[in-house]
Order: C-alpha cells, then structure tokens, then sequence
C-alpha cells in the first residue's frame, strides 16, 4: 500500500487551507443564501475587450507568446505604469505578464526568500502571502494595523519589526480586506525607514484602479523606492476580468530578469488569448473603470452609512470594494457572528480573522453587488442584530 | 451621464435620503439639484418600467415609420403634435434618413394596431405612406434588461 503520507512534502502538509474555505463549505449547504463575500466585480468585462478576445480566437491566435508576454502588451503595460504611477520600466527587461496577480505575487517571493528569512507581512491582508513564505522555509513576520490608524502601516511598526534577517516587505493596499490605502506622506515615512535597509517591498496593487479619495500612490513613486520595489498589478479588479487570468509586474531588471526565469519554467507564458485583450483594455477601457469606479463609490457610501447606522462601527474604506465594520459590540467572535448569520438570515459575510488574526472582532462586506442587492442584505442583517438584542434581553 | 439621473433613471422610488448618502450630500442638496433638473425640463416626470408582454402576453407593441410632407408654417411640428395626442402612442421622433417620423404604439391585439395605423395614421393629409414594424421580443429597454437570464455565476464566497 502507498503511504501518501510519505509522498507529500511536510510543507505542503503543514499549509493550512485558508480560512474562507472552512466558512464557504457552510454556506454552500444553505439553500437560498445571498452573498456580500465575494471578491471580485460583479460587472461583466467590458463588451469591448470581449470582442478583442471572439476575435484573437477567430483568427487563430492560439500559439505560445514570448515568455515575458506579448511584446505590444508590455509597451501598454509601461506606458499604464507611465501614466497612473509616473514610473518608467523598460517592456523589454523589466515587465513579465502574469497568470494574475497571484502567479506574479508567487515569482516575487519565491525569487528572493531563503529558509530562515523573514518576510514582513502586513495583516488583514489577501490570503496567499504567508502561505508561499511558509512553502519557501521563509519566516512569516505578521505586521498587525488598526483601525485607529485606518489599517495604515506606519513608520514605528515597520522598524520594529526589522531584524538583519528580514529580506521583504508585502505592502498590500487599496488592501483587502480593509479596503485602506496608503497617502503619499504615509508611504514617505515607510520610504524613510526602507532607505537605510536592504530590504526588497513587494507591493501588490491589484486594486490601485479602485480608490475614492483621489488618485492611488504607488511606493514606487517615492524617492529612492524605484530600485526596491516589484509593483505588482493585473486586470482581474479594474477591468473585471477575474476569469482571464491575467496579471502583471514591474521592477528593477536584476529581479525582474530572475524572476522570467521561474516564470518560464513553471508557466511558460500567460493565456495568448487574454494577452490580445488585454492590449484593448489598457488602451481604449479608461471610461469603464471610470463608470465602475462610480458605480462601486455609490454602493460604498450605501453600505459604510448602514453599518454605522445599525451600531456595527465601520471606518470610511478608501480603496478596494470592501468594508470592514467591527462586530465587538455584539460580543460574538468572527466565526461565531457569520455563522449565525448565515444559519438564520442567509446572508454569507467573511469573518474577519480569514485575513489574519488581528481581523478578529471584523467581518469583511464586500459591495461588488446592485444597490438592490445589498438593500436586501442589509435589511436582513438588520433583522438578525434586532433578533440578538432581542435574546440578550430575555436572558436578563 | 450625471449619475443622479442615471439612478434615477433605474428607480426613481429611491428617496431623497437615500439619495443623500449615496452622493454623500444633505437632502436638501439633492432636492435641490432634482428641483433644477424638473425646472430646466430635464427631468420631464416619473414612470414605471413595465414589461407589457409580462402583463398582458396578448399586447403588441410596433414602431412606425412615417414619410411626411412638411407643412408650409409649422414644418413637422404641428403633424407630430397631433400624432402624440393619440393615448396609445408611446413616443414620436423626428428622424434623419429614409423616413421622417417613427411612432411606436402599444396596442391590445396586432388587429388594434393596424386599425390604428390604417384609418389614424395613413387618413392625416400630410402622411405620405407608413410602414409598420411588429416587436418580437424587447430584449432591453431604458437601460434595463428585460429578458435577462443573467444570472451571478460568481462563488458565494471568494478570497
């Protein structure tokens, strides 16, 4: 008999599933469940990247493309980093194009960590850091934020968290699952301790597109940041393109050059089909981020004032397409609050501690959803906080 | 498209209030700002979307295209004024192209149609000749998807 047991490798073994998975199993047996825990847009793609893509497929364009990616698709890649973070990279040596922000947020860990070092982790934050760290013996070192600093990292937290073995720094913002973003001045002050070290910031961007405060600010941007920053982006968020896979990152070419290698290898090239789409997107879609951007700053407004309204505190997200009121009031833990609400309302929300332990007390609401839509889900968690006041006073 | 009228254009129920906090302004902006457009005529009033094949799958609804002659005072006013006056007439443009006019009508049975168009439209001395359209199916209308079975294919719960 095989011992399976024996096969795997203790690193993989040791990889907890992530926590969403758990709370998903739950909600898929209810019949008749309404979401808010979703991440990713509900619009459709754009019409007109579709068309792009009928017609790549029409015309055969099935083969492999250059390793890096299509060669028309990085000059628009540059041009895009050009235009919304004011920061050159050559199409040549210095952009790969990614299976998603995921494929490219993988190549940058597992191009720079070693066992024993550490990577600095900023939390609640997407789900896939630590893991990867973890699979490369990489030492994950949790940077937790607050909501009283609106889930910013700052200076003090950062550098005391340095130690001569810390190697990265995942920055994470417009964040999910906070939906926080970094000002210009609070990414200077990150910038002032970096500049001393010789630690590498990954900096995954996959919703610059989506910020309600003006435009998003890149570390990159930022003086002396350029050399050691792998800006990580992709289509999935701004043009809803989730199903395409299709990501991209930009860097300093001594990474980005290592980092072609392991992409070569294990992927060889991203799907041909969305490449061709892709160039249409980033040249004629600006006004569909636009509307959806519109359309996502409506819902927001929508959702922050009805958890504030009904005593769940929620701070004023400034990125992303989530909210992340605080359930303390209620008593209950994460798990335990969407649980219940999704047993006796049928409502699915994400507990806040799937993004970290310090998103414990939090849940996250996604808004990528009509008005009518979140209406009714509001309504009903409504009704599901008036049915636990409602017990508590009973039991006094 | 100013996005009050957009929303307002796909539920003009919602409130004031609501309004308020979704464009994140005080109520009395928003009744202020909706006041300006019903008195600058953009906001001409307040209709239900319905699908009429949804409330009576008997009714018809047909647009029809009208060549006109011009009359010497009023040019195509004064003829597509009275056009409009008919009660079952949805809406009447003034066209560039092959023909003048288009009147679309909903009407109970394709027989009350063509009775309208015969002994309404084509009797006006101005009327040249009328060519009707029968709709099939309205697949979409004022921005809102009719037939739709598009449904959420997304995961109820993504990371």
């Amino acid at each position: 008999m095989i011992d399976y047991n024996k096969a795997l490798s203790c690193a993989i073994k040791d990889m907890k599933p992530s926590g969403i998975r758990k709370f998903f199993d739950i909600a898929q047996q209810i019949d008749g469940v309404i979401s808010l825990g979703v991440g990713e847009p509900d619009f459709k793609t754009p019409w007109l990247i579709r068309q792009e893509a009928i017609s790549a497929l029409e015309k055969g364009k099935t083969c492999y493309t250059a390793n890096a990616g299509l060669m028309t698709l990085r000059e628009e890649i540059a041009k895009y980093f050009q235009r919304t973070i004011h920061t050159s990279y050559d199409p040549n040596s210095e952009i790969v194009v990614t299976v998603g922000g995921s494929e490219a947020i993988d190549l940058c860990i597992r191009c720079l960590i070693e066992p024993g070092d550490e990577v600095l982790i900023v939390e609640p934050s997407f789900v896939c850091y630590r893991p990867i760290v973890s699979l490369c013996g990489g030492i994950p070192v949790v940077i937790e934020t607050k909501a009283e600093n609106e889930f910013r990292l700052t200076a003090d937290q950062l550098r005391e968290k340095i130690t001569d073995k810390t190697k990265l720094l995942v920055l994470p913002y417009p964040n999910n699952p906070t939906g926080a973003i970094m000002r210009r001045e609070d990414l200077e002050s990150i910038a002032q301790v970096l500049r001393e070290t010789n630690i590498i910031v990954a900096s995954d961007e996959i919703y610059s597109e989506l910020t309600y405060s003006g435009k998003h600010c890149s570390i990159a941007e930022i003086e002396d940041m350029r050399e050691r920053t792998v800006v990580i982006n992709g289509f999935s968020k701004s043009f809803a393109m989730t199903g395409w896979r299709l990501g991209f990152l930009g860097g300093p070419r001594e990474l980005v050059s290592q980092m072609l290698k392991l992409h070569q290898y294990a992927i060889m090239c991203s799907p041909t089909v969305s490449q061709y789409a892709a160039i249409v997107a980033m040249r004629s879609c600006e006004k569909n981020i636009e509307t959806m951007r519109n359309e996502y700053n409506i819902r927001r407004r929508f959702v922050v004032d009805s958890f504030n309204r009904l005593g769940l505190k929620c701070f004023v997200p400034q990125g992303a397409f989530y909210v992340f009121p605080s359930i303390k009031s209620t008593g209950m833990t994460s798990a335990d609050f969407c649980e219940k609400l999704v047993y006796s309302k049928k409502v699915a929300v994400v507990p806040g501690d799937a993004f970290g332990e310090c998103g414990e007390g939090y849940i996250r609401v996604s808004y990528a959803y009509s008005l009518n839509h979140l209406r009714e889900a509001i309504k009903r968690i409504e009704e599901f906080l008036e049915d636990i006041k409602n017990a508590d006073l009973q039991k006094t | 498209m100013n996005q009050l009228i957009k929303l307002l254009k796909s539920n003009a129920r919602i409130t004031n209030g609501e309004l308020a906090v979704l464009f994140d302004k005080t109520e009395k902006q928003v009744a202020d700002e909706i006041d300006k457009l019903e008195k600058d005529g953009v906001i001409k009033g307040y209709s239900a979307i319905v699908d009429e094949s949804a409330y009576d799958p008997n009714s018809v609804f047909a647009l029809i295209e009208l060549k006109v002659t011009p009359q010497s005072q009023s040019g195509f006013d004064e003829i597509a004024n009275q056009i409009a006056s008919y009660e079952q007439v949805d809406s009447v443009r003034l066209m560039s192209g092959a023909y003048d006019i288009i009147v679309s009508v909903t009407g109970a049975n394709i027989r009350d149609i063509s009775q309208f168009v015969s002994q309404r439209l084509a009797t006006i001395d101005a009327v040249q000749s009328t060519a009707t359209h029968f709709v099939l199916k309205v697949y979409k209308d004022n921005g809102i998807m009719l037939s739709s079975d598009d449904e959420d294919e997304r995961g109820l719960i993504s990371p």
